[in-house]
């Protein structure tokens, strides 16, 4: 794989069984459109709100989303590539069925999230040596867990915090973790 | 009513003529109202280092390069009046943090330094956060040389890396495009390239992907840098990030001489600067001229020389001797060429001019024509598709000159019934190659008893040729053009004619001289160019030194270049400065 192409590459992972492949349906192009109605101006405005729409829907934003949404939008797919590279909240590979992001800045991680986050990966399985810049959400074998590294969730007097999906969990000590992932159950 | 005895202050003199008073290092000078605090510096000739800003495109502010101590007059007290000094200037009250330069604009008194502690430190911490990620490859970087990340490391930097922690890697010798080739980590994401993509080439395939320090330049795989502007950004780049694919590695930039010409692929006639060593030309580039480039050029005519220096160049005279070529000298060339000549009446020969041809190689190939008295001239016109920025409909850039020197010709339509009827027996085609752009077949060729003509490649047209003469490429001539707007040109001599070839308007005089037997009294093309001004009056007054590096307008046309009208209108609007 070249380059460029690992730009909009999507590497398979665990997570997949759990999201539906993307596909243009009619579903996915009248809530598109709906949000695109919001601004008048310029329809670039928009590449947020359909980047969500795609990731809520489908896990991630694959190739195939970039394309379809810089269809929509008549912009470069360049464009949204800047916008889904740029936020850290968006991401290209499916993670797990529970997405745990654990905050690692200061307050937290002086209270203990980097041992919370040991505790999460040790229970789900995952390798935790595989987190870096390049990988930060890593999924677990059986593709129910991913975990990835979360800057400031703006709860520094209740750390450790952490998102689990769109759930927040604060004061997760790191001996919590157990308690915390036999939440959320297949 | 009681006069005023107050003096005009110099404000409101700079008022009244829509300027304003700004002191540059100490100096005062006025500049117009609204001009950037960069283009002052400019104007009072102060360099203010600067990798983002581009007076052609949109000024984003993120090099932080441009950066200088700006004040203003403090604000006076409440009820108070502003004190103006013996100078006629309020006192200027600097502030204690610098701007950047690139994007503010000028106010009346307002102070600029572009030198001092402040300033001095600021380039200093900016060169050094520049140069962190940065890998110093200078040694086998290609932009060595011409890099401004070199040059303002020597004059700004501190000279010593404090930077222990581990550069950030990125990808290295991507392949963003055909003709271009990206090295991310040399970037300083300037963002001139994704800026001149979106904004002049219409082809907005650049842009940044990730984030702060992890920062890239690339762009979608399917939408690469391919377009017929994409050089440009090697230009534009103002460190070694995109290289040129045909000049990387190809030689070290301070090896060449710049020779300063202009294009001849097609009507518009982009200002260029050849670069060469001894006698080859190792590349060409554009060069500014805001009334017909800007400081563009399309990369099928930057890399269109390349076509003059391949091994179907021919730079000796041959004669056809049954049916083969043979080398021969050029005496004896001109001689059988001129004798050829004599054999046909005046209305059995023909001559294909070209508007590829110089004024003055034209002025030369009329005075031929007037010499044996032929009457068919004809040339040949070539036409595409605009490309509505400044490809012009018109390929050959000289259809002005040629108009206006040779008058109204017919095609070549003419020529070839001519010959089919038995009228035209003789052919001298010049700078042309009659099969590619003419349509001629060799069917329409046969009844010709005899062809001479002249050009730098081994074509179809050569092939069929009893004499063939051997040119000049662009690179090797001077002479001038006039472009689709009327606007007069100056071909200059960068590399001396390869082999045996010679400048063209040499050949045209010496074939008149070998038919006249007269005694040359035209030793340099400035006498041709004399000899234009004395004839046509259009080109009245007309020297080499007078056309000059930018061209004068010669004629009126009323044809416009699309790309100059897009850029004033951006000017006018105050997106760039233009």
């Amino acid at each position: 794989m070249n380059t460029l192409e690992k730009n909009v590459a999507s590497p398979v992972t665990p997570g997949e069984q759990h999201f539906p492949p993307f596909e243009v349906s009619d579903d996915i192009i009248a809530l598109a459109d709906e949000r695109i109605s919001h601004y008048p101006e310029s329809k670039l405005s928009a590449v947020l709100p359909l980047i969500h729409i795609v990731q809520h829907k489908h896990g991630f934003v694959s190739k195939e989303a970039i394309t379809w949404i810089a269809g929509k939008l008549e912009i470069e797919p360049m464009k949204v590539v800047s916008v889904v590279t740029f936020y850290p909240g968006f991401r290209q590979s499916a993670p797990g069925k529970f997405h745990y992001r654990v905050c690692r800045t200061l307050s937290c991680a002086m209270a203990g999230s980097y041992e919370l986050m040991d505790q999460i990966c040790e229970i789900t399985g995952i390798d935790r040596s595989k987190l870096s810049h390049h990988h930060p959400i890593v999924v677990s074998p059986c593709g129910m867990y991913s975990v990835e590294f979360a800057e400031c969730l703006a709860s520094c007097g209740s750390a450790p915090v952490c998102l689990v999906n769109d759930d927040f969990h604060e004061n997760i000590k790191p001996e919590n973790a157990q308690d915390l992932i036999n939440k959320y159950q297949p | 009513m009681s006069e005023t005895l107050t003096p005009q202050l110099p404000k409101d003199e700079a008022a009244e003529k829509g300027l304003v008073n700004v002191q540059i290092d100490g100096t005062w000078i006025q500049v117009p109202k609204g001009t950037r605090m960069i283009e002052a510096c400019k104007m009072a000739e102060k360099e203010v280092p600067h990798y983002c800003y581009h007076p052609k495109l949109t000024s984003p502010g993120n090099c932080r390069m441009c950066l200088v101590q700006m004040g203003m007059p403090p604000r006076p007290a409440p009820g108070a009046e502003p004190v103006y000094g013996d100078d006629g200037y309020q006192e200027i009250g600097w502030m204690p943090r610098p701007v950047i330069s690139c994007a503010n604009t000028v106010g009346e008194n307002m102070g600029i330094r572009t030198t001092g502690k402040l300033v001095e430190e600021v380039r200093e911490g900016v060169m050094e956060f520049l140069l962190i990620n940065h890998p110093l490859d200078c040694p086998i970087c290609d932009q060595a040389g011409e890099c401004s990340l070199q040059e303002f490391s020597v004059e700004h930097g501190r000279g010593q890396s404090r930077f222990v922690e581990d550069k950030v890697k990125k990808p290295k010798n991507v392949d963003i495009g055909p003709r271009i080739n990206l090295d991310d980590e040399r970037c300083i994401m300037c963002s001139r390239c994704i800026r001149f993509m979106d904004e002049v080439a219409d082809d907005a395939v650049l842009g940044f992907s990730e984030r702060g320090t992890h920062t890239t330049v690339t762009c979608h795989p399917d939408r690469r840098l391919d377009s017929n502007y994409g050089m440009n950004t090697i230009d534009l780049c103002p460190v070694g990030a995109l290289t040129s694919k045909d000049f990387r590695f190809q030689m070290r930039v301070w090896f060449l001489k710049e020779t300063n010409s202009i294009d001849v692929n097609c009507g518009t006639g982009c200002n260029t600067t050849i670069w060469t060593r001894g006698s080859k030309v190792y590349r060409v580039t554009p060069r500014r001229n805001d009334d017909v480039n800007s400081e563009w050029m399309p990369d099928s005519h930057r890399l269109a020389f390349h076509e003059t220096q391949g091994d179907d160049r021919l730079t000796d005279p041959m004669i056809k001797v049954d049916g083969k070529h043979e080398i021969t000298d050029w005496n004896t060339a001109l001689t059988a060429a001129a004798d050829a000549l004599k054999e046909f009446q005046a209305s059995e020969i023909a001559i294909i001019a070209s508007a590829r041809q110089t004024n003055e190689e034209l002025f030369l190939t009329k005075a031929l024509a007037d010499t044996l008295g032929i009457t068919t001239l004809a040339t040949v016109p070539r036409t595409g598709e605009p490309d509505g920025k400044l490809i012009s409909a018109d390929r050959n850039p000289n259809t002005n000159g040629a108009n206006l020197i040779l008058g109204a010709t017919p095609t070549t339509e003419i020529i070839k019934q001519k010959l089919h009827s038995g009228e035209i027996k003789a052919l001298l085609i010049l700078n042309e190659d009659v099969f590619e752009a003419a349509g001629f077949t060799h069917d329409d060729l046969a009844p010709a008893e005899f062809i001479i003509s002249s050009n730098i490649i081994a074509n179809k047209t050569a092939h069929a040729s009893d004499i063939f003469l051997p040119g000049a490429s662009f690179a090797e001539k001077r002479g001038s053009m006039i472009n689709v707007t009327g606007r007069l040109q100056r071909l200059n001599q960068a590399i001396q004619p390869t082999g045996n070839a010679r400048e063209d308007w040499e050949i045209i005089r010496d074939l008149i001289l070998t038919i006249t037997g007269e005694k040359n009294d035209m030793f340099m093309i400035e006498n041709v160019l004399k000899m234009i001004a004395t004839n046509i009056p259009e080109f009245n007054g007309i020297t080499f030194s007078k056309i000059g590096d930018q061209g004068i307008p010669l004629i009126e046309t009323g044809v416009e270049i699309p790309l100059l009208t897009k850029e004033r209108a951006q000017a006018a609007a105050g997106i760039i400065v233009g």
